[in-house]
């Protein structure tokens, strides 16, 4: 009995006294708000899929956080929102908040921002990733994307140098040179870019050839390792991936097979086997819709970032697992692209069906159908991202193969 | 021979206990609960623990619209526990509500897409609740039948149905994709709003009206109706009402198809009245919290309106926690378990009493003398 009496005054102590803390530590974290001394003096919203677990949604909230430091702003940011009535629900509780700038940064959140964008007029919607901006004709609601696939385009140009430095050093035959992917669906952004990736890495290694698996989900940690496990065993020697845990990386890094990453770095954990990774940096549009906004100027409909605006951005390269050499490569081939003397999808270096393309029709106009709506392939090579902002290159170019498709 | 030593504590049950000192102890896990919430909040986080508080109250019910969303969220997760209660009275444990509202949501999205440009509206909308409530109806009979004829557990079954349902969903939304290999529909006939529940007032008074009606409908109908009685008689005990000449299978088969039917009708309002599309998170597991809710108000449906308004209030609240001092969500979570932890543990304090040793009665106990109260928590046979 005394015992227990005594664990109960301690008990009682101790709350007490942390009780006495928080009540005397002044709360320094206040909800946050608008500061205006200094900065616009504007208030800005955004909504994520997921919170910071996920790099993609990390990538998002990394990017609006630099964006307000430069502004001088604090934005408010909404995460783990589903792509359903919830979105629409945190956009209209953001313009009640007081936003005038709502940003959402997942697929499946557009026809809810589009819902929103159509109720409150004097509020602009940006949706990261969309298609619909250009056909909606609504003033407020805007799309935008990065020209991610010169980033994967680069990303290739390092694996390829890999694989050169893999076959030179005997470790792999010219005709096993053999790459996988792991991408989430068969969408066109993720065909898109796995496509950029091969033709980079083609570009050094004429040989390699690339098998792509999906996952049918943008997030799912256990599919993710089970399919670079399953690529690993089937032969690949390098591993890329399009979709947003650490399932493929960590995979690689067990198996000691070099690795090229998406949305940041994953050196910490794959310190053997990352190469390097690529990324869009939303920071510059965010920077650039914000004070849009602030300034009363329209906001582009449709916006594609580009290694210019530095929205498409490679990490540093990992030189524990790179070539010899890959930093300066890229930074050669990274000039060319800006200087655009080099197109990624140059329609002489890659055929599809045996066949060069002087022609197609993409789905750039979103409808049930997916019927191909406008002419993409002018002076010799596929136009991405220009049409809308979103990726459209949906093409099967030969030396990739799809070991599933049921995504 | 030496006496032996009574032990520290030992329970005993209580009887019951008049409705202000089973108040009385609910209260103090509440107190408890947020003294221990305020200890967490401050060691891990350094937050002030009423700010904390005061920002989760301002997150279910700060503006008009939160006060709105909080009552839609209320509505829906009382709706899926009402659909669960008759099953449960009869002790029948229906764990399949998730995949029950799935298929109602996906039969809902089928009418939409599939009729959307060809019935007219009152019909598309009569089409689509018959078909949800048909379809969840089904969903529900297929384990009900099982348990019915070979006596299978009806726990497992429930539950495997909704992996069924789920994988279904997620064959349709890659046949319904817009557009191709996005693993999206997006709002289903957003410019026609074809098959869409009608907005009265605001998007979200339709349907709290109707589950409002429902809760009216459950408590009439579980409490006055001679079918609510035999659902309690099998629930007691299948033994007894086989004797008094009640056809236990039938009894099973009919409260089943109803559980069934009231999901079916949930993913009904989640498609037609609030999100107009289908994912496979459209329950986002609210068919198992709705267990949850449905034991917390002992299979009341009046009792349900508050254990059901708790949980929303509790998963908006930790939702503004996160936006507001940008912690993880995680966070909101754990303050939303210690909650729930107390108001759930303080049951355990209703039924029975803590005698610690000195005080302890110097009698022998006598366990099985008494009788337990009616309580669920009192039951002692299980058909489980």
């Amino acid at each position: 009995m005394k015992k227990l009496v005594s664990l109960l005054l301690v008990l009682v102590l101790a709350i007490g006294l942390l009780a006495g803390c928080g009540g005397n530590t002044p709360s320094t974290t206040a909800a946050p708000t608008t500061t205006k001394a200094q900065g616009l003096d504007i208030k800005v919203g955004l909504i994520c899929l997921h919170d910071e677990n996920s790099t993609y949604d990390l990538n998002f909230i990394n990017g609006m956080k630099e964006a307000g430091k430069a502004l001088g702003i604090e934005p408010i940011i909404k995460t783990n929102i589903p792509e359903g009535q919830e979105c629409y629900d945190a956009a209209a509780d953001l313009v009640d908040a007081g936003c005038k700038v709502v940003f959402a940064d997942s697929f499946g959140h557009e026809d809810y921002m589009i819902q929103a964008a159509k109720e409150f007029k004097d509020v602009q919607f940006c949706h990261a990733t969309g298609t619909k901006a250009h056909t909606e004709g609504l003033d407020n609601y805007h799309n935008a994307f990065a020209a991610i696939y010169e980033g994967r385009y680069l990303a290739g140009v390092a694996a390829g140098l890999k694989l050169q430095e893999m076959i030179e050093a005997g470790k792999v035959t010219k005709d096993n040179c053999k790459i996988g992917y792991i991408g989430a669906f068969t969408y066109a952004e993720v065909m898109s870019g796995y496509t950029s990736f091969f033709l980079g890495a083609r570009s050094i290694v004429p040989e390699a050839t690339m098998e792509v698996t999906f996952t049918g989900s943008w997030y799912d940690e256990t599919a993710e390792k089970e399919a670079a496990n399953k690529l690993i065993n089937a032969g690949c020697v390098l591993i890329s991936q399009h979709a947003d845990s650490m399932g493929a990386p960590t995979a690689c890094e067990a198996a000691g097979v070099p690795n090229v990453s998406y949305n940041g770095s994953t050196v910490s954990a794959c310190p053997n086997t990352f190469i390097v990774a690529s990324r869009i940096d939303w920071a510059p549009y965010f920077q650039y819709a914000i004070s849009a906004a602030a300034k009363g100027e329209k906001i582009d409909t449709d916006w594609t970032g580009t290694l210019a605006t530095g929205s498409v951005k490679l990490t540093d390269v990992n030189g524990q697992a790179a070539a010899k050499g890959t930093a300066e490569k890229l930074a050669e081939v990274q000039k060319a692209l800006e200087a655009g003397t080099l197109h990624v999808y140059d329609t002489k270096n890659f055929t599809v069906k045996g066949e060069a393309l002087t022609s197609y029709m993409a789905d750039v106009d979103t409808d049930p159908e997916y019927k191909g709506d406008t002419e993409v392939i002018k002076d010799g090579f596929f136009h991405e991202s220009e049409f809308r902002s979103a990726p459209y290159f949906d093409l099967r170019i030969d030396g990739i193969t799809l070991l599933d498709e049921k995504y | 021979m030496p006496e032996k030593k009574a032990p520290l504590i030992h329970l005993t049950k209580r009887k019951v206990l008049p409705w202000y000192a089973a108040w009385g102890i609910r209260l103090a896990a509440i107190v408890a609960a947020l003294i221990v919430c305020a200890i967490v909040t401050t060691v891990t986080t350094g937050l002030d623990p009423l700010s904390v508080y005061s920002t989760m109250f301002s997150g279910a019910f700060g503006t008009t619209r939160r006060l709105w969303i909080t009552g839609k969220e209320t509505a829906i997760l009382l709706c899926i526990s009402l659909a669960l209660t008759p099953a449960f009275r009869m002790w029948f444990w229906n764990l399949g509500g998730e995949g029950q509202i799935l298929i109602g949501a996906l039969a809902t999205a089928a009418t939409m897409i599939l009729l959307g440009t060809s019935l007219p509206g009152p019909a598309l909308i009569a089409v689509g609740i018959i078909a949800a409530i048909a379809a969840g109806a089904v969903w529900a009979l297929i384990p009900a039948v099982f348990k019915a004829k070979w006596n299978t557990n009806e726990t497992l079954f429930t539950l495997m149905m909704n992996y069924v349902a789920t994988q279904l969903v997620a064959y349709y939304v890659i046949v319904w994709e817009v557009p191709k290999g996005s693993g999206t529909i997006g709002i289903i006939n957003q410019k026609s709003e074809a098959g869409w529940l009608p907005v009265i007032g605001n998007r979200y008074l339709l349907l709290i009206l109707v589950v409002a009606v429902l809760t009216v409908l459950m408590y009439i109908y579980l409490t006055y109706s001679k079918h609510g009685y035999e659902i309690s008689v099998v629930g007691e005990s299948e033994a007894t009402a086989r004797y008094v000449g009640i056809k236990v299978e039938k009894v099973i088969l009919r409260t089943m198809l109803l559980s069934g039917a009231i999901c079916g009708l949930t993913g009904y309002l989640m498609v037609a009245g609030t999100d107009h599309t289908l994912t496979t998170t459209l329950a986002g597991g609210q068919g198992f919290t709705a267990v949850m809710v449905a034991w917390l108000a002992k299979f009341n449906p009046i009792g349900m309106i508050f254990s059901s308004l708790l949980i929303a209030f509790l998963s908006r609240g930790s939702g503004e926690i996160s936006t507001a001092f940008g912690l993880n969500h995680a966070f909101g979570d754990i303050l939303t378990g210690i909650i729930l932890f107390f108001i759930i543990g303080c049951e355990f304090f209703i039924n029975y009493k803590l005698n610690l040793r000195g005080k302890a009665p110097k009698e022998p106990a006598r366990p099985a003398a008494e009788k337990a109260p009616a309580a669920p928590e009192g039951k002692e046979e299980s058909h489980v």
